[in-house]
């Protein structure tokens, strides 16, 4: 049976209204995910929710309906300051993350020949992800601080006359850990989607006159959007939710919604965390949709 | 291999080099930096080369409960690990057809990726302590982790099932193989690989894992939570030397992973 037959008949097969018996298998062999996530992701979101509704006190929730935990979020300016600060620092990343992880996807997609060498480069640049993000935050720290590796650098080839202050515990510092911790996000997607543009269009544009960047911008980039939107969505709600590496990387002297979140869980109020969280969701999913709505990745997966 | 590379690959593959630079570049400071002499600092120049910061770091009065949050670490590593592979073997089994309710299951998987991990650790810890069960680390950091590893399961799950040949296991059910001997002599074999792969990740994810385990671990933490406690009150490189053995550890399960995902392909390849 060809592939296309294959295709045909499972789709037949889809659509024919199958015998309840084969159903309650597929039930029964998804439940335990279902159970899972169910327990573990829904429920807790709509607890989220629920106590994001609730009065609290200085030490415990009390069940009894308020809109003030949403009134205090929403008419605070520091909440708008947190929240476009955050927005900056994920238009930022996202913008070099795209950069980055496109041409190193690109490198490893178009310029590199034999798949044992594009599989063991993409492996060489995958492997970080598998080791602990703290301590690969916390490893720029010797890289970046007064004393630390590139201010000696600069110094010593004349470059600066003083050590740079605002390398390490600052804005900078957290673009650049998140750059570093989140790059890998947008190459895989995208390297994925180039690996699947079909070789013989690329020749045919070639063909056809076209030049490297003509062939670019018509060919390969249109065909490997989808990827782009999947790094992009990572690399965005990574960055919006965080609170590890803007804590670490800005020695607590900035700010983002997942440290205020973080805060004020602390501080034990969690229906005001809640309220925080909510807000956070509904921003992140509006902000997944609109890109859903641009690309199409449903085709990709 | 030899035919004229364009500058375009020298500039680019330059390009690539200093990405890589930059990926492993300060991982290697820091490596460098734990084997530091006793009066060593926090970054160079290096006084002394020696292996103090390791002892220190054995030592109980330097750190927590250093010992006991990384044998909670390697234990919950391995559940969950075990779970991962379970369930997304056996969702990713079932999901190979459409059918009533699949199409939210895997909206519901790709959320759980989505979904910031604090809102995920918070949410948990909510329900915890309003149904009034304590937050434990084989509890609720277990199920909180799963909402991250599982997606990375399912999703290679879907990508091994994309390229599997189904008329492998149509010939077995035509020999008469009941469905659980069909999969475990023909599917599993070929799928070994991407068990492996899953097995890899869902290991390695739960081991580093920090932001959903945050809310969820209970009163003992796992190692990540308490090199997040070091990070802020130990000024030492006796950090550096819990860095450089806990990705030394890392490193070494990916490399058994991937020689183990390179022996199964072999061992096929020869076998057909």
């Amino acid at each position: 049976m060809g592939a296309g037959a294959r295709v045909k008949a499972r789709r037949l097969g889809a659509r024919r209204p199958a015998d309840g018996r084969s159903h309650a298998g597929a039930w029964m062999l998804a439940a335990p995910l279902a159970a899972v996530l169910g327990v573990f992701l829904v429920l807790p979101i709509l607890m989220l929710i629920v106590v994001s509704f609730l009065d609290y006190s200085s030490v415990q929730i009390l069940w009894r309906f308020v809109l003030g935990n949403y009134a205090d979020v929403l008419l605070s300016a520091t909440t708008w300051r947190t929240y476009l600060h955050t927005f900056e620092f994920a238009a930022i990343t996202w913008a070099i993350t795209l950069f980055i992880g496109f041409w190193v996807a690109y490198f490893l997609a178009f310029e590199v020949r034999g798949s044992t060498w594009q599989m063991g480069l993409f492996l060489l640049c995958s492997v970080p992800f598998l080791t602990s993000n703290i301590i690969r935050t916390i490893s720029w720290i010797p890289f970046l601080g007064r004393n630390g590796i590139a201010n000696a650098a600069l110094l010593r080839i004349g470059l600066i006359r003083h050590p740079l202050g605002f390398l390490l515990f600052s804005d900078f510092a957290v673009v650049l850990a998140y750059v570093h911790l989140f790059t890998l996000f947008m190459v895989t997607p995208i390297f994925n989607a180039m690996m699947r543009i079909d070789r013989a269009l690329i020749e045919a544009a070639h063909d056809a006159g076209a030049g490297f960047w003509r062939t670019l911008l018509n060919v390969i980039l249109p065909l490997s959007k989808t990827g782009m939107a999947i790094g992009t969505i990572f690399v965005v709600t990574l960055v919006m939710g965080d609170f590890l590496t803007v804590n670490i990387m800005s020695g607590g002297q900035s700010a983002s919604v997942g440290l205020m979140i973080e805060n004020e869980i602390s501080l034990l109020q969690y229906p005001a965390a809640a309220a925080n969280a909510v807000i956070l969701l509904a921003i992140v999913l509006l902000m997944v949709g609109a890109i859903l709505r641009i690309v199409d990745i449903r085709k990709e997966l | 291999m030899h035919e004229g590379r364009s500058l375009r690959f020298y500039l680019l593959g330059g390009f690539f080099g200093l990405f890589v630079l930059f990926l492993y570049g300060p991982i290697g400071t820091i490596v460098v930096l734990s084997f530091q002499g006793p009066g060593g600092g926090l970054t160079f120049p290096m006084r002394g080369v020696s292996l103090h910061w390791f002892f220190n770091l054995f030592q109980p009065q330097m750190v927590g409960d250093f010992g006991g949050s990384v044998l909670r670490s390697l234990l919950l590593a391995v559940m969950v690990m075990a779970a991962t592979v379970a369930i997304s073997l056996s969702a990713g089994m079932a999901m190979r057809r459409r059918f009533p309710g699949s199409t939210l299951l895997f909206t519901l998987v790709i959320a759980s990726l989505i979904v910031p991990s604090i809102l995920v650790s918070l949410g948990i810890g909510l329900v915890f302590s309003q149904a009034g069960i304590e937050t434990a680390w084989w509890g609720s950091a277990f199920g909180a982790q799963l909402t991250w590893t599982l997606p990375f399961g399912v999703l290679i799950m879907f990508a091994v099932f994309n390229r599997f040949n189904h008329s492998w296991e149509e010939a077995a059910r035509d020999l008469g193989a009941s469905a659980w001997q069909s999969f475990r002599h023909v599917v599993l074999p070929i799928i070994a690989p991407g068990v492996v792969g899953i097995a890899l990740f869902g290991f390695s994810l739960s081991y580093d894992e920090f932001p959903r385990t945050q809310m969820t671990a209970g009163s003992h933490n796992t190692l990540p939570l308490e090199i997040y406690a070091m990070t802020t009150n130990v000024t030492t490189p006796v950090v550096y030397a819990l860095g450089t053995l806990t990705t030394a550890f890392s490193a070494v399960v990916i490399v058994l992973a991937l020689s183990a995902v390179a022996m199964l392909r072999r061992r096929r390849a020869r076998r057909a």
